[in-house]
């Protein structure tokens, strides 16, 4: 074994006496700045300014908490932002992460209310009431955010909208119409050539209100299958969310597809002018949704509202393929802080200066009657 | 090694020889540094492991709960709906299709991925000249860096559109093999998920890689080229079974990865009802890409359900490290010592 010299026996281990400890505390000093701050996950926080836009004309202080749907989270954030131009010392957080975690949140008391693209089901309300989230009563729907569902397409030689009926509609979703010149779709439009380009029909795999809308309207008016938030269809593939169902459309040769309007505009994709009840075809435009949501069946159960569009409803001018999303909030059993907070937001996001706003985000204004039919309940939150 | 006494220096000149200077002996009493210090590492393992334990109870009580629930076999079953949209609120799922899924694109992933990682480290270490070598290491980091999502966009919006030439010359030459038919439409399908999950552990396994084929020992290379070896016959004889071990477990890390790629492959694939059997046509789930999709729209059955998934593929991904370590130790073993 070879000698160790001098120095290697002399030597002792340094020992850095006061690191170990500066390590430990620097150490700890990083965890704990860790904890501390208690902001919520949320996406926009915005601060407000003076009163609200309807009854109240002072404006209630505090912190509004809401989650849910990413449909409605553009009209959501635009909301809040004019808000807090009124309403000072009101903060509203909206996190978007989806309808059902929203209700999941709502339900464990995280968020105020909900923002959710169906009205509650049995199973949700039935948690509702065995979590006594609304004391000894029920969770109410509220129809807040309208909007209309293009069926937008990628046909080789075509820029025109073509005329497409539920039937042939719900025919293409189910494979049994595969492709574009097939002799339904043609009959439909004469004088368009149609090339024999496979059709790719594209849905939402996760499950979407626009989704259920757009099976409803197919169902009521095309034999197809029950409206389904998670698309019932036979044919085709599933991608996840309007913006991919987009692109898929965009970039497939034959392919199409269903998203909100917005997704159509901002994507330049040409969309289909769909039959209503009477078989006449109707072109999508805002105003043309409008007509239709106008009709809707206001089902009020106590003071839960729901739309239930009236697909009977034939005018040319009303396009029958829309979509409505609810905010879910306590009807009565509300935390006596945030009721002051939740109803004046609520006022304010049904009121005429909210809903005016919602026509360049793409989305169409609540008609009038469902807004006074939602002022009512908003008034009545106890 | 202490010593009680301490050692005498030998001094010049006649002097009598002094003891050296106390040392302190190696091993001390604890001081009130050490019990903190100790005490707190001690801690802080105690801790993680309690943490992990209470994760692991947390997610298989909620996995439980869910696979009581469903009316249907878990394992064998195709649907995933375990919220009952499609049911009437029966709980309906199963992960055979999504397992499978998982799998498929994975072992692509790989099979393309490997080759091209462990060619990429034999370049750097033994053709390329030093300077190329260092700043191909260098490019090959930075794929590292690139974030999931944005390969999930690259090959949605660019790789995608281009796939069904490829897809095509595949069918045309292997098509006589069902798994490689399809019904004419390419793209979005498991085979192209498979190329960006390939893209994505080339960096893993060929920065591991080669680290290993840097350490072969140069008495072997050398041994190699005494023997009259040319560099292919010297990497073939010295470096690659020297790096076996290594590249295996590089390559084992690859493949984990690609098991749990989430947000890419949610982007790349559209999913289609039913067991996909088809990896060239358009269509096609993992677990991770199902999490990502029905995670925000799930009830309470189903964030469960999509937990117990996920403990799925946990167990999956345990299982093919220890099938593949077994493989190495068996070759190990045979190869000798």
């Amino acid at each position: 074994m070879p000698r160790r010299s001098q120095d290697e026996r002399d030597f002792p281990v340094k020992f850095q006496r006061y690191g170990a400890v500066a390590g430990v505390a620097v150490a700890a000093a990083l965890a704990l700045s860790a904890c501390g701050s208690d902001n919520n996950s949320s996406s926009s926080s915005t601060t407000s300014a003076a009163a609200s836009g309807s009854a109240a004309s002072s404006c209630p202080s505090g912190t509004l908490n809401a989650a849910g749907s990413t449909a409605q989270a553009n009209a959501i954030s635009q909301f809040t932002k004019d808000y807090q131009t009124k309403c000072p010392g009101t903060t509203v957080n909206y996190n978007a992460n989806g309808s059902g975690a929203g209700v999941t949140s709502f339900i464990q008391k995280q968020v105020d209310f909900a923002g959710s693209d169906y009205a509650l089901s049995s199973t949700q309300a039935a948690q509702v009431t065995s979590a006594g989230r609304c004391g000894s009563g029920s969770a109410v729907d509220i129809p807040a955010v309208a909007g209309a569902i293009a069926v937008i397409y990628n046909v080789p030689g075509v820029t025109t909208s073509l005329n497409l009926s539920a039937k042939n509609l719900a025919a293409i979703f189910d494979g049994t119409i595969t492709t574009w010149n097939d002799a339904a779709i043609a009959k439909d439009n004469p004088g368009v050539t149609l090339p024999s380009t496979k059709i790719q029909p594209f849905y939402r795999s996760d499950t979407s209100g626009t989704s259920y809308n757009f099976s409803n309207y197919l169902n009521n008016l095309g034999g197809f299958a029950a409206a389904n938030k998670a698309w019932p269809g036979k044919a085709g593939q599933g991608a996840k969310g309007s913006s991919a169902v987009a692109a898929k459309v965009k970039s497939t040769a034959g392919g199409i597809g269903y998203a909100e309007y917005s997704y159509a505009t901002q994507n330049n994709l040409t969309f289909a002018n769909v039959s209503n009840s009477a078989g006449s075809f109707v072109k999508l435009t805002q105003a043309n949704a409008s007509n239709f949501i106008a009709k809707a069946k206001i089902e009020k159960t106590g003071n839960d509202t729901k739309l239930a569009f009236d697909y009977t409803y034939s005018n040319a001018s009303a396009y029958p393929n829309t979509l409505v999303t609810y905010e879910i909030a306590c009807g009565t059993g509300n935390d006596s802080t945030a009721l002051p907070l939740i109803k004046g937001f609520l006022n304010y996001v049904v009121s005429d200066s909210a809903q005016s706003e919602l026509t360049s985000l793409g989305y169409v204004p609540l008609p009038s009657t469902v807004q006074t039919a939602d002022t009512a309940t908003i008034n009545s939150l106890s | 090694m202490s010593s009680d006494t301490p050692p005498t220096v030998a001094e010049p000149e006649g002097q009598a020889p002094k003891p050296a200077p106390a040392r302190p002996a190696l091993t001390t009493k604890a001081g009130l540094g050490d019990r903190i210090f100790g005490g707190s590492a001690r801690g802080a393992a105690v801790f993680i492991l309690i943490l992990m334990a209470a994760i692991a109870a947390f997610l298989i009580y909620q996995a439980v709960n869910a696979i009581s629930e469903d009316k249907v076999n878990f394992l064998t079953s195709f649907t995933w709906d375990p919220d009952g949209n499609s049911t009437n609120g029966v709980p309906t799922f199963g992960i055979a299709a999504i397992a499978w899924g998982t799998l498929v694109t994975s072992v692509i992933g790989v099979l393309i991925g490997a080759p091209i990682a462990i060619g990429v480290a034999l370049f750097i270490t033994h053709y390329a000249p030093r300077s190329l070598a260092a700043v191909f290491g260098y490019i090959i980091d930075l794929l590292a860096a690139v974030p999931s999502v944005v390969y999930g966009l690259w090959g949605l919006l660019v790789l995608d559109p281009h796939m069904g030439g490829v897809s095509r010359i595949i069918e045309d030459v292997l098509g006589w093999i069902p798994l490689f038919k399809t019904n004419g439409t390419y793209g979005s399908s498991m085979f192209t998920a498979g190329v960006v999950l390939a893209i994505m552990i080339l960096p893993i396994v060929a920065a591991i890689a080669r680290e290993i084929y840097k350490q072969t020992p140069r008495e072997q290379i050398e041994a190699a080229y005494a023997l009259g070896a040319t560099k292919w016959e010297m990497i073939r004889l010295a470096v690659l079974p020297y790096g076996r071990n290594g590249v295996t477990s590089a390559v084992i890390l690859g493949f984990g990865r690609a098991l749990g790629e989430t947000i890419a492959v949610a982007m790349v694939l559209t999913t289609v009802p039913g067991l996909v059997t088809r990896i060239l046509q358009p269509g096609g789930n993992t677990i991770a890409a199902n999490i990502a999709t029905q995670f925000a729209d799930a009830f309470t059955t189903g964030r469960q359900a999509l937990i117990a998934s996920g403990m799925v593929l946990f167990v999956l991904t345990l299982l093919v490290n220890y099938a593949a370590r077994l493989v190495v130790r068996r070759n190990t073993r045979k190869a000798g010592a």
